[in-house]
């Protein structure tokens, strides 16, 4: 009578043993470094960092969005980065919900250099270190970093930080306009200075 | 060759779980919403149920079936299924992580469908060898997930048809699922397995 109790218990501890050691190495082989798709959504959004959909950056919306969160808070994304994450997470695609602001084209922000005071409160607000300078003196953008956030323009006492837009894709392609030509010659620039010697 | 196929046809249209037999129902009225969400369930569990009813009639006949605890079959699928769907669980989640978001709560919840272990128990009732218990539980897979992803592409319908309002949400699907289990009952005796 004991024996076959002590049968069953072993037989079954065995193999819960077993499927404990499988599962026990099969967490340590599909190990998921932190939440995949927060990563997947953070790659979709524009990262300006801008802060318009109410969290501090593109990541804490991004774990947000796998929270549940709507999709459509991003203007800086637009209606692009909308249908991307729409077809990512499988929903329907949201129009921008108008609260957090609208859609315009990528813009980086310009320093005007001589009417900087040297404030520092622009490299205070901007969220990815875009502006160079220090206290008292002249301070200005590295373009290729600027995400066109607006985040420097509010700050600035003398408001000499301009948003210009990029030229970005097809939409905002446009003809060059044609070089001015110099058919008068006082006109030109050379024939001034000429002038002044 | 051919007693596979009836087993096949057998599982999946006549003695089909869901409709005839009554069994998993829980997800096919859960799950059944969407139908992206239908075939992602479908093909979890598919896959789970294969698994599982190739283990289940390994760990019967070579663990139980030799120390004569045929009586602990249950408790010992119970653990077999649990098992396969946690690593299930953990596979899906690697490698693909849009899957795991669409399966959400109902990967955990094929645990506890009735379907899975039914499968295994009957396999057990059948005496079914082993290529047979895969396709069983296999067919038995096919089965649910074709009814599943039919019920749901007709419950997408419904959800925008002028359906009278005491009828609205559940009960039209209750009745729509009935409507089709006595369609399935047509099969009836078209295979005797």
């Amino acid at each position: 009578m004991l024996s076959i109790v002590l049968t069953a218990v072993v037989a079954l501890l065995g193999l819960a043993l077993v499927f404990g050691i499988l599962l026990g190495f099969a967490a340590v082989r599909f190990k998921v470094e932190g939440n995949p798709i927060v990563d997947q959504i953070d790659s979709l959004l524009p990262q300006t960092q801008c802060g318009q959909c109410g969290h501090p950056g593109c990541r804490p919306y991004a774990e947000g969005i796998a929270a549940g969160e709507a999709i459509n808070k991003c203007p800086p994304g637009g209606e692009v980065t909308i249908q991307a994450l729409a077809d990512l997470l499988d929903v329907e695609a949201p129009s921008l919900d108008a609260e957090h602001g609208e859609e315009k084209p990528k813009t980086v922000a310009v320093i005007r250099e001589d009417e900087c005071i040297g404030c520092t409160k622009c490299i205070q607000a901007c969220p990815i270190d875009a502006i160079l300078g220090s206290a008292k003196h002249m301070h200005t953008v590295i373009a290729s970093e600027c995400t066109g956030c607006d985040l420097c323009v509010e700050p600035c006492p003398v408001d000499c930080i301009d948003m210009v837009p990029v030229d970005k894709g097809l939409a905002a392609w446009h003809w060059e306009a044609p070089k001015p030509l110099n058919i008068i010659a006082t006109d030109s620039a050379s024939y001034h200075g000429a002038d002044a010697v | 060759m051919s007693d596979f196929a009836l087993i096949l046809v057998s599982t999946i249209l006549v003695n089909n779980f869901v409709l005839v037999q009554f069994l998993g129902l829980c997800p096919f009225m859960g799950v059944s919403n969407k139908l992206e969400t239908a075939m992602g369930m479908g093909l979890a569990t598919t896959f789970v149920l294969t698994l599982s009813s190739l283990c289940s009639y390994l760990a019967f006949n070579y663990l139980l079936q030799p120390l004569g605890l045929e009586y602990l079959q249950t408790i010992t699928f119970i653990l077999v299924i649990a098992f396969v769907v946690q690593f299930t669980e953990m596979v899906v989640r690697k490698t693909s992580p849009v899957l795991y978001r669409v399966l959400g709560i109902f990967l955990p919840l094929i645990t506890t469908n009735c379907a899975v272990l039914g499968v295994a128990l009957l396999n057990i009732k059948k005496q079914n060898g082993f290529m047979e218990s895969i396709l069983y539980g296999f067919g038995a897979a096919v089965g649910f997930s074709m009814v599943l992803i039919l019920f749901s592409a007709m419950r997408e319908r419904i959800a925008v048809a002028d359906v009278p309002t005491p009828f609205k949400g559940s009960a039209i699907g209750m009745i729509t699922a009935g409507l089709m289990s006595l369609a399935f009952m047509g099969f009836t005796g078209l295979v005797n397995i």
